[in-house]
């Protein structure tokens, strides 16, 4: 009898520890986002306003957001983060792969109430920001007036950086050569509109500089490698406000598109995520992330929020929807995304 | 010898006598093996941990990665019935209204497990395009109300498309070679031969060529760079040659990604290379030196030396110096005395050397990810983008494939050329 009390109460303490255990690693939450200065602008706007309302401790990790690292945890069963950020068509990769949780809208916010294709089965929007042209005009005596005047190296010659991945090249490409904006991605869909795109690549390709990573088109420009450069509103803003950089920002033609979050599946707080993205898309703490990096909210009502010396720079923001402008057609890039970056890779070689 | 060869037919007294020799010999290396075999277990027993570590940790994962190359179930296990349905269809136009039915009866299923996603990304390798439209389907089939199936299907143009049903037909197989052909660059056409894909598509081989290519380069300038500096090294005084070692392998012992990123820093446009060429007038105009070709020899030539170096150092220092001075007392010439004493003596070290640096140039990732340009990334390169980017195992699987059996082959040339026991790995 005696024995068998002192397992019990073995066996109540055991638990009881394990219980404290559990709770103390239910109130951590990790999310992997990509660094920079936009890892940066989530943890003032909302990791620690969240730390703070709730109690929840936040884990940060950054990574390059390649899906590869993710789909390795799902597949071995050991997913240590709760939250990852991610590129849209990296939302929709991951769901066809089954790594990412279907996400159930009644548990974040009403689903309408998000910028169309900001908010998809797997990945709910944290920012919309544009892929845009920024010069110096220092360099540049006459100012360009179109994202599309990067084809044209007769009145801007000199070299142009863009970004070595056929995704907004492409469609720029088109533009340029006279496909309306609406059009784009139904020309884009047939190997004749792939091939005429090339085609216009073709007229510049010995002028372009190719970059990687974001932080690389203000540094070109700063060291006037070349005259003018794709690149995403957000680190040009960075450099001109931050580093006190000449830079101009062109928005007609700009190129929309929307940062996402999304919860691998078999992540240990499953609830926890679903309360910070609640949390997060809030419309007056959607808005908040605009007052720390210029990119826009994905909530239609979530304007009104927006820090009034924030808003003229935000690329959604309506002085700047004004020209034209082409809202990045995931579903086209799910579809025909690899193909074209292996056609890219096949004619950069050339 | 056996007993039944006719020649001792003919004289079986003969045959007698050496089948008992034989018998005798059979039993004393009967006994010598068994005694032998106690020895052999036991030291197969101490090596028993390693084998299996190996097994588990090295062998296993690289034939399931491998696998993947040519076995793709995804489809097969997605659509049992479509594949059913299509095991009589001729191959050519479009199959009749049964595969049509078995295909949305599928694609339900899929919808109920939750599996719709995988099958459309499974397709789309295969046939860009499908993933949007599979998903479309399945859609349209779940909120089709009373409308009956068949029509749904027959609704969306995707399905009555030639190509679309050659592609599932081929992909209901779950052995494929669809991944090791388009590794290659080539296909499957329509009627059933392989044949090259377009130009604007064709790649791999290319960057295989590129590959292969630059490692040479990298070998050879490794070889005329080392080679003078192994022989200093084995000549020198010993402090001398105590330095010189260091220096050698004081970077061996750096990371790669350091030495990497310290060589974009002196090959940039603005880095001190350039300065240095501006100053001596070797140039008039900068040097694009990063993103191109030239820069990512330099960088994997540096990174590679000491693994040519030193097996040819090792084997150099073996070599008496008494014989070179034989060779000049009977007559020959300092030059002869090289090429007929001295070289033949140390080809297997300049073999080895040779060999490490050609095989471990054919996985150079970093490197040309950091200082080469477009059209300078290597296999390496697409194999991680694959893996990490597109998530198509498949073709990383199929290209990591290619790329071991050519290294293979490569070696096995090697071996037959050489031998293996002369190789001489430090």
């Amino acid at each position: 009898m005696k024995i068998t009390k002192t397992r019990l109460l073995a066996l109540a303490a055991a638990s009881a520890w394990m219980t404290i255990g559990h709770a103390a690693v239910a109130d951590e939450l990790s999310i992997m986002a990509s660094g920079g200065a936009w890892q940066d602008a989530q943890r003032k706007a909302w990791f620690e306003p969240f730390t703070k309302e709730t109690g929840t401790k936040i884990v940060e990790q950054e990574y390059l957001g390649d899906l590869g690292k993710v789909k390795a945890m799902v597949d071995t069963g050991n997913v240590p983060i709760d939250l990852v950020t991610v590129e849209t068509a990296t939302v929709l990769q991951g769901c066809d792969a089954g790594i990412l949780e279907r996400l159930d809208y009644s548990r974040i916010a009403p689903r309408e109430k998000f910028i169309e294709g900001s908010a998809l089965d797997c990945g709910v929007g944290l920012d919309a920001y544009g892929d845009v042209l920024a010069y110096d005009p220092n360099v540049l005596k006459e100012a360009p007036t179109s994202v599309l005047d990067l084809f044209d190296t007769t009145k801007f010659p000199g070299k142009r950086a863009m970004r070595k991945f056929p995704a907004q090249n492409l469609e720029w490409a088109l533009m340029a050569d006279g496909v309306a904006p609406a059009d784009v991605y139904k020309v884009l869909g047939t190997p004749e509109g792939v091939d005429r795109a090339f085609k216009k690549l073709d007229t510049i390709k010995k002028d372009i500089v190719w970059w990687d990573a974001g932080a690389q088109p203000p540094q070109l420009l700063a060291s006037k490698e070349v005259v003018m450069t794709t690149a995403w509103n957000g680190r040009i803003q960075n450099a001109i406000d931050k580093d006190g950089a000449p830079f101009k920002i062109v928005w007609n033609n700009q190129i929309l598109e929307y940062d996402m979050i999304a919860i691998p599946k078999g992540a240990k707080s499953p609830d926890l995520a679903y309360k910070y993205l609640a949390y997060i898309s809030q419309p007056e703490n959607n808005a908040k992330l605009a007052s720390y990096i210029t990119y826009g909210p994905v909530r239609t009502d979530a304007a009104a929020f927006v820090a009034a010396d924030a808003l003229p720079k935000l690329p959604n923001a309506p002085d700047h929807l004004k020209g034209a402008y082409l809202v990045a057609d995931t579903e086209f890039w799910g579809d025909y995304g690899e193909d074209l970056v292996k056609r890219f890779n096949a004619w950069l070689a050339q | 010898m056996s007993a039944l060869e006719p020649s001792e037919l003919d004289r079986p007294a003969l045959a007698r006598g050496r089948s008992a020799a034989d018998a005798d010999l059979r039993s004393v290396s009967a006994a010598i093996r068994r005694a032998e075999f106690g020895d052999r277990l036991r030291s197969l027993a101490l090596a028993a941990p390693l084998l299996v570590l190996l097994a588990l940790s090295f062998g296993i994962p690289i034939v399931l990665l491998l696998s993947r190359a040519v076995y793709d179930p995804t489809i097969a296990h997605a659509l049992p019935q479509t594949s059913q349905a299509l095991s009589g269809w001729s191959g050519s136009g479009l199959p009749d209204d049964a595969a049509f039915l078995a295909l949305a009866a599928d694609l339900r299923d899929n919808q109920a497990r939750g599996t719709a996603y995988e099958l459309a990304k499974s397709l789309n390798a295969r046939l860009p395009g499908a993933r949007s439209q599979v998903l479309k389907t399945v859609r349209q089939l779940e909120g089709a109300g009373g409308k009956p199936p068949l029509e749904v299907v027959k609704s969306v143009p995707f399905w009555s498309q030639p190509g679309t049903w050659t592609a599932i037909a081929s992909g209901t197989h779950s052995v494929t070679s669809f991944y090791l052909l388009s590794a290659l660059d080539l296909r499957w056409n329509a009627e059933g031969s392989i044949e090259r894909v377009p130009p604007s598509q064709a790649i791999f081989l290319q960057v295989f060529l590129r590959t292969f290519l630059v490692a040479a380069a990298v070998t050879l300038a490794t070889l005329i760079l080392g080679f003078p500096l192994a022989y200093l090294i084995a000549s020198a005084p010993k402090g001398l040659a105590a330095i010189l070692i260091v220096a050698v392998l004081l970077p061996f012992w750096t990371s790669i990604l350091v030495r990497t990123a310290a060589w974009t820093v002196l090959l940039q446009k603005f880095g001190l290379v350039n300065d240095l060429l501006l100053w001596l007038g070797f140039v008039d105009d900068r040097l694009d030196l990063m993103y191109s070709r030239i820069g990512l020899i330099i960088a994997m030539t540096h990174i590679q030396l000491p693994f040519t170096l030193l097996p040819i150092y090792s084997v150099m220092r073996t070599i008496p110096p008494s014989q070179m001075k034989a060779a000049y007392s009977l007559g020959a010439k300092p030059f002869t005395a090289f090429l007929r004493v001295y070289l033949p003596q140390v080809f297997p070290g300049v073999m080895a050397g040779c060999l490490l640096t050609f095989i471990l140039c054919l996985g150079y990732y970093i490197t040309p990810a950091l200082i080469g340009g477009a059209s300078d990334q290597l296999i390496s390169n697409f194999i991680a983008n694959y893996v990490n980017v597109e998530l198509n195992w498949e073709m990383a699987a199929a290209l990591s494939f290619i790329l071991l059996v050519f290294t293979l082959a490569l070696f096995g040339i090697f071996a037959r050329i050489l031998g293996l026991d002369r190789l001489k790995l430090v």
